[in-house]
């Protein structure tokens, strides 16, 4: 075993562990994710930006992390964006001796590589438990010199996590301009395969001079009220009546936008096993957020698209005759499920009808 | 037809079920999970429930489940006639394993459903012959673009030599609509090909040649779909072994450990897709191949019903699969159904698991003669356990105690290998004990995999419990126990409840490397005794409770976890239990104390679903009575394992240590050991050596009648006569003790190597012989000689005993003569021809014994009888495999009773006439022998079935035809084959031959059975023996399918390898020809059918005959 080490909540409970990432003291919102695979994606999604994340699956690292490659667009293979994003990681056990044929590295080299610090040897279950009564906490991961505790949600962390500059990526026929407030480049890749054109903007980027024949809001961390620039940009956006689509925090800037309050959920929506509920079908999406729409606050001309079956939270939003629907899962899935990809499609048909309608 | 989402379709009222008969290898106590769940579901929405099963050691057949329950052959003709009488609305035919759906299919395939308005509920039958016909597979699934084994079917030996050519070796021979993979094999060249074949199609008019995918990983995925198309996967598994080792002789885990997102949604999306196309309502599941060296996959099949797999992946992940498979079966929508396990959450979600769970199959190959012991692609495991972790190591380890009690964890048991390599390479039962003796020898993971194709990762993890195993074995921990003693005490204590410390900053200098070293061992699984074992030298009682005692005292303690579905993310108080010690918080706290029944561990040959009914009966009870009842198990083919079962479940080690632990948290008001068979019993001195209150009889008592010198010193004090034994280590004595008594005499060995465990030696010459084949004689392991009495019947006394007094009593009479084990004898209650003065006597003995030992609650004595002299060769002091039969038949459950007496509770006796009946019943064995390649099928004294069936009738006859029909047996048309043994059974067998020739049946025989019944004036056609080269050969006939039964009757001492007879039984088996092995059994039969034909067998239901 090697370095003992200590996660510290803010409520003071302590938890000895072992570290095994890079041997330096972390602070952050302790938050947990129930998925059984995908760690590489959880780590790389820009969501958890300031978060220490908790695996409450115990075997984490079992087929390391894939050789170094990037597609054709430029971007690595399955990470969801080029570093790992968040402060610390909680597991049970890390697997000291992976397996895959497309392994390159272990877990733990590329914690230390990305010098992030991790924990093993707690009891991940009795503090996810802990997390879900009292409500997500800050917490430290202390190793060697102590640190104090961190509050994420009191920045700006979109604007963190964003890009500085402006990407054009594909050639495709549908112009999309992509606000990235910490996209998964998953979502890209979906896009990209559906013969777009796109132009990933920062979060505050005012893309309302651009032609365009669709918007993309992305997914991000924190709490969605810290975005006012996307927020009154989308509110201009709005008025072009151009579809609107928008993920996870796209979901609730959209919302925003229309009028709708936001609230933080006692314990968020971190798995890939939540059942949504959309009329007469149901999906099992992959869900990363704490904060969601307050569904009774909707404005006259929209409804709620998806409602979560074990909580009835909103999970999606559309108006109801202009093209402006998003979703607070996944549908682009890494980690987790894609029964929602065509979420996509749809996306570019209303486009196309969009384009051909007017 | 206009219906809102979840109306469930209007109409269906009354529900037939279909059941899965006698447990047998591919078919075991799984499907009795699945139909009581399916009962259970049905019942919550107020339908009429029908179920036919003959197994009448099932819960499901048993009070409180279904509405009526017939104990009769699932076959197309008894269940048209139960339609005709019941007139159900609708079918369920995936709750009974393939046995149900090969009827369905039957039923459907005639029109029979059609013709009686029967609708089949869930899965439409026309989906369910798309997964069972691979070539209708293939090419559904080839229209969706979804990849499948490159293969061929064909329909002759030609046109496979052909296809093998196209696809190249090595290809796999596959059989349509087989149950477990019968009849399948890989293939490295035309000779094997032409076997493989041959034998192929005798199953099936199809088979299958397929590319051999040896050595891929081998995934499962379980997925549900609802009517409206809502789909999703419970769970999925990988395989330890990889593809070439059918899944049912696989270690499985789950969830699966080596896949990465994208390979693990990959599948998943597939198995969507594919269940979607097909049509499935209901739950299913899907098996993949996947390339270790890319993303590369292959469907291999789709099981459109509840299967093995799928009562694991309720235990594995606490999903009710089949409950909610019955839901959906009759309309309603995943969407709308609550989670029954949180109750806050819905139905449609995929459990996301906190801990991994390890399947490990249960094998009895020393239960069967000459059987071959390598692994393959095709099953023959009798049962399996399932062990739950936070560590894979943890769940191994674990999981190899849970299925074989002897063994203390996977390292540390000294199983010899002659050689490694070829263990490796040629897997046996031993598999995974190899490669950790390979890994003690310095192989490397590499090499290993080389040599078995296991990923690295597991055989990583292995490496793992070898290095801790060789850090114990250099640690002293005895020296250090005592000085650590005084100062650890108050320090350990006072860390539990403070942090959730796993490690003290102070006090370092104390606790040196030991209390590290072994808080790590017990992280990754190694038990007390292990330990023991390992540092100690010696893994005694004492020894175990010293490790036992140090670990407590340096507050080395398993928490309690509970399986909730949603890894922790939502509030949930389920009450299905675990034990790790990777972790530091106990997840619940024990309100209710209750008494902790221990259930009966992995069916195998000998323990099976009986045990699981009485202790379900016993759980009832309790609950009943107001005490919770706590259950522990490991086995998840039960319904003891149900979570809704009992107060609090703890799927567990059935061993000291971790009911001892269990015993500790729960602060219980008792054990019961007496329901769960040998298992449980073995635990009851050492757990009340150790403090625990044992419930019912004295613990003393029963060791003292475990314990063959003591039993035999009671039976002596009492008067009771016992055939003569002796136990002994000494060659001379031995010799000196067979002399003395005369043969035949029964040989136990203590220890064996290889071969089967019990044998009976017919001259001095055999006791040699089976020695040294058979066992290691010494100290530690001596010999059982007894003697052997020839030609006596057995008789079985089931008794519910309270403070010394019988209460209940049930007389079993055996068909065959002595020297069948009971397990395989065919039983008769109440008896039909016992002398009054017999049973007279037997009781009389009975009751000398209860009351002698005081005995309180369930126990069962096996006499034998010969000339009106009685002798007891057996007593236990437990339940006993026919408890199920008897309360049954006579409709008194003796479990109930036993359980409110062991309570203390008053009990009336039950009055005497409730055991005169005017019908009887008949319990006839079921085997597996079809699927042991190899394996003698004839009755010995060591038990070879794997279940059992019990019908009832007017006559015995009766009664025996429908049990024997129960157990897959088809009544000769025309053609039957004798070669009756010695001149003996020849003579006694005369009556019975006569009656067929003037039944009409064309006989046929072997040499000097012909001769004889020629002389005796019935004449026969000679087939030349088998080992004779000449013809016409009775291997032909039997190849060409052209006889209808083979009579074959051992002759007393044989035991020649290859011997005619032994080919004769061993080629009905392969080519699936009903044989019958017993002067006795044969006789009954030939009664019976002389008698009766199949349509005079009367269809009436268990409340019919008991009312």
């Amino acid at each position: 075993m090697s370095r003992p080490a200590k996660l510290i909540l803010e409520d003071g409970t302590v938890y000895d562990g072992y570290s095994f990432g890079f041997p330096k003291s972390t602070a952050g919102e302790v938050v947990f994710n129930t998925g059984m695979a995908g760690y590489p994606q959880s780590l790389t999604d820009p969501s958890y930006a300031g978060q220490i994340l908790t695996f409450t699956y115990p075997l984490i690292g079992n087929y390391g992390i894939g050789r170094q490659r990037k597609d054709k667009h430029g971007l690595p293979i399955n990470l969801e964006s080029d570093r790992i994003q968040v402060k610390g990681l909680i597991v049970s056990e890390c697997c000291e001796d992976h397996s895959h044929w497309d392994a390159g590295r272990s877990l733990k080299e590329w914690l230390n590589e990305n010098e992030i610090p991790a924990l093993q040897g707690i009891d991940t279950r009795a503090l996810t438990a802990k997390i879900r009564e009292k409500g997500v906490m800050l917490g430290k991961i202390v190793i060697g010199k102590e640190t104090e505790l961190y509050d994420p949600n009191k920045d700006n962390l979109v604007a963190e996590v964003s890009r500085k500059d402006v990407l054009e990526l594909g050639k495709g026929k549908h112009r999309i301009v992509v606000v990235d407030c910490g996209i998964k480049y998953n979502i890209i890749r979906c896009l990209l395969k559906r013969d777009t054109r796109l132009m990933i903007v920062p979060w505050d980027y005012d893309f309302n001079q651009q032609e365009y024949d669709g918007l993309f809001i992305s997914n991000g961390p924190g709490d969605p009220v810290q975005c006012a620039a996307t927020i009154d940009n989308l509110k201009k956006a709005m008025k072009a009546r151009k579809p609107v689509f928008g993920i996870c925090l796209g979901s609730q800037l959209l919302g925003l936008a229309a009028g709708v309050k936001t609230y933080k959920l006692k314990f968020g929506h971190r798995s890939q096993n939540q059942p949504c509920v959309s009329g007469q079908k149901g999906f099992i999406t992959s869900q990363n957020h704490g904060y969601a729409i307050d569904a009774k606050t909707l404005p006259h001309g929209w409804e709620e698209l998806f409602v979560n079956a074990n909580d009835g939270t909103n999970e999606g939003i559309k108006h109801r005759s202009l093209p402006f629907f998003s979703v607070q899962f996944h549908p682009e899935g890494c980690p987790g499920p894609k029964d929602t990809g065509y979420l996509f499609d749809e996306f570019i048909s209303i486009i196309e009808k969009h384009k051909t309608g007017i | 037809m206009k219906e809102t989402i979840d109306n469930k379709p209007e109409g269906v009222r009354k529900v037939l079920i279909l059941g899965s008969g006698g447990l047998s290898i591919g078919q075991a106590g799984e499907f009795d999970y699945s139909g009581s769940q399916a009962i259970k579901a049905l019942k919550e929405e107020g339908i009429k429930t029908v179920l036919v099963n003959p197994n009448i050691a099932t819960i499901q057949t048993s009070w409180g489940f279904a509405d009526e329950v017939y104990f009769l052959p699932i076959t197309k003709d008894f269940v048209e006639r139960i339609i005709e009488k019941e007139k159900p609305d609708g079918v369920l035919l995936g709750f009974g394993g393939q046995t149900a759906l090969n009827c369905g299919i039957d039923l459907h395939g005639s029109g029979v459903l059609e013709k009686h308005g029967v609708k089949v509920l869930g899965t439409p039958v026309q989906a369910i012959i798309t997964t069972e016909d691979k070539g209708m597979f293939a090419e559904r699934l080839a229209e969706i673009r979804v990849k499948t084994p490159k293969a061929i079917t064909v329909d002759n030996l030609k046109d496979g030599i052909k296809a093998a050519g196209e696809i190249s070796f090595p290809v796999i021979v596959r059989a349509g609509y087989a149950l477990g993979g019968l009849g399948s094999g890989i293939c490295k060249s035309m000779k094997e090909l032409k076997e493989v074949m041959q034998k192929a199609l005798t199953y099936s008019k199809q088979i299958l040649v397929e590319e051999s995918l040896e050595g891929w990983k081998e995934v499962e995925y379980e997925v549900m779909r609802d009517r409206f198309d809502n789909c999703m996967t419970v769970c999925n598994m990988e395989n330890f072994d990889p593809m070439g080792i059918h899944t049912g002789e696989s270690i499985v885990i789950a969830p699966s450990q080596t896949l990465t997102d994208h390979e693990y949604q990959k599948l998943r999306s597939i198995s969507i897709k594919v269940i979607r196309s097909i049509g499935i309502i209901g739950e299913c599941n899907i098996q993949f191949a996947l390339d270790p060296n890319s993303d590369d996959y292959r469907v291999i099949e789709v099981n459109a019903r509840l299967s093995r797999s799928s009562a694991l992946a309720s235990k594995a992940t606490g999903y009710p699969l089949a409950f909610i498979a019955a839901k959906l079966a009759i309309g309603h929508s995943l969407l709308q159904l609550p989670n029954p396990v949180t109750k806050t959450t819905k139905a449609f979600f995929e459990p996301a698991l906190d801990y991994l769970v390890v399947k490990f199959p249960r094998w009895d190959h020393e239960k069967f003669r000459r059987v071959k012991k390598e692994i393959g692609s095709s099953m023959k495991s009798v049962g399996e356990v399932m062990a739950i972790g936070r560590k894979f190591e943890e769940a191994l380890q674990k999981a190899v105690r849970m299925v074989n009690p002897g063994l203390i964890g996977l390292s540390g048991n000294d199983i010899p290998f002659e050689s490694l390599d070829d263990e490796l390479r040629h897997p046996t039962d031993k598999r995974v004990f190899a490669v950790v003796k390979a890994l003690e020898q310095g192989y490397t993971v590499d090499r290993i995999h080389d040599l078995t194709m296991i990923d690295r990762w597991f055989l990583h993890k292995i490496k793992n419990i070898v290095e801790i195993e060789r850090e114990l074995r250099k640690n002293k921990l005895s020296q250090d126990a005592t000085a650590i003693n005084t100062s650890r005490l108050a320090q350990t204590s006072a860390g539990r409840a403070g942090s959730a410390g796993g490690q003290d900053d102070g006090g370092k200098m104390s606790q040196g490397p030991d209390r590290d070293l072994l808080r790590k061992a017990k992280s990754h699984g190694f038990s007390d005794r292990q330990i023991a074992k390992l540092t100690f030298g010696d893994d005694s009682f004492s020894s175990e409770m010293k490790v036992r005692h140090l670990r407590k005292e340096h507050g080395i303690l398993p928490v309690i976890k509970r399986i909730d579905t949603l890894a922790a993310e939502y509030p949930c108080h389920t009450n299905y239990l675990y034990l790790t010690y990777n972790g530091n918080e106990d997840d619940i706290t024990i309100e209710k104390k209750g008494i902790i029944v221990l259930g009966s561990g992995p069916y195998s040959i000998g323990s099976s679903v009986e045990f699981d009914w009485c202790c379900v009966e016993c759980i009832k009870t309790l609950t009943k009575e107001n005490i919770p009842p706590i259950v522990i198990n490991c086995n998840p083919e039960t319904v003891s394992t149900d979570y809704d079962e009992s107060e609090r479940l703890y799927f567990e080690e059935l061993t000291v240590e971790r009911v001892l632990d269990i015993h500790d948290k729960e602060d219980d008001k008792g054990v019961i050991v007496s329901m769960g068979g040998q298992i449980p019993n073995t635990l009851a001195f050492p757990l009340s050596k150790a403090g625990v209150d044992i419930l019912g009889t004295d613990p003393k008592v029963i060791d003292s009648v475990e314990d063959r010198h003591k039993f035999s010193k009671i039976l002596d004090q009492l008067g009771v006569d016992q055939p003569e034994w002796k136990e002994s280590t000494n060659m001379e004595e031995i010799m000196r003790f067979c002399r003395k008594v005369g043969f035949p005499i029964l040989i136990r060995p203590s220890y064996v190597l290889s071969g089967s465990a019990m044998n009976v030696a017919f001259e001095e010459g055999d006791v040699e012989e089976l020695l040294k084949k058979a066992a290691v004689v010494s100290k530690e392991h001596p010999v059982v000689l007894t003697r052997f009495i020839d030609n006596a019947k057995e008789v079985d006394m089931d008794i519910v005993a309270f403070k010394g007094e019988i209460m209940a009593y049930a007389i079993t009479e055996h068909i065959e003569k002595a020297g069948v084990h009971s397990g395989d004898a065919t039983l008769v209650t109440p008896p039909q021809k016992l002398y009054l003065e017999t049973v007279n006597k037997i009781k009389k003995i009975s009751k000398l014994i209860v009351s002698h030992l005081n005995i309180t609650g369930p126990l069962n004595i096996q006499f034998l009888a010969k000339e009106n002299k009685i002798k007891i060769i057996e007593c236990n002091l437990r339940a006993s495999r026919s408890f199920p039969f008897v309360s049954k038949v006579y409709n008194v459950n003796f479990i109930r009773l036993a359980t409110k007496g062991i309570l203390g509770k008053d009990i009336a006796r039950v009055s005497n006439q409730a055991f005169d009946l005017d019908y009887l019943g008949v319990k006839a064995p079921q085997f597996s022998f079809t699927r042991l390649k190899g394996a003698d099928p004839q009755l010995g004294v060591e038990m070879a079935s794997t279940g059992e069936v019990a019908c009832l009738g007017e006559t015995a006859e009766e009664a025996f035809l429908k049990a024997l029909i129960s157990t897959g047996f088809r009544l000769p048309k025309k053609t039957v084959l004798l070669s009756t043994g010695d001149i003996e059974s020849k003579a006694r067998l005369l009556e019975s031959v006569k009656m067929l020739q003037e039944k009409g049946y064309v006989l046929y025989a072997t040499k000097g059975t012909a001769d004889f019944y020629k002389m005796h004036g019935v004449d026969m056609h000679v087939l030349a023996w088998p080992l004779e080269e000449k013809k016409p050969n009775v291997m032909d006939y039997l190849k060409e399918k052209r006889l209808d039964l083979v009579v074959n009757i051992p002759k007393s001492n044989e035991d020649i390898e290859l011997s005619n007879d032994y080919l004769i039984r061993r080629a009905a088996a392969d080519f699936d020809i009903p044989l019958i092995t017993n002067a006795a059994c044969t006789r009954l039969f030939v009664d019976a059918i002389c008698s009766l034909q199949e349509k005079d067998l009367d269809v009436k239901s268990w409340k019919e005959y008991v009312s």
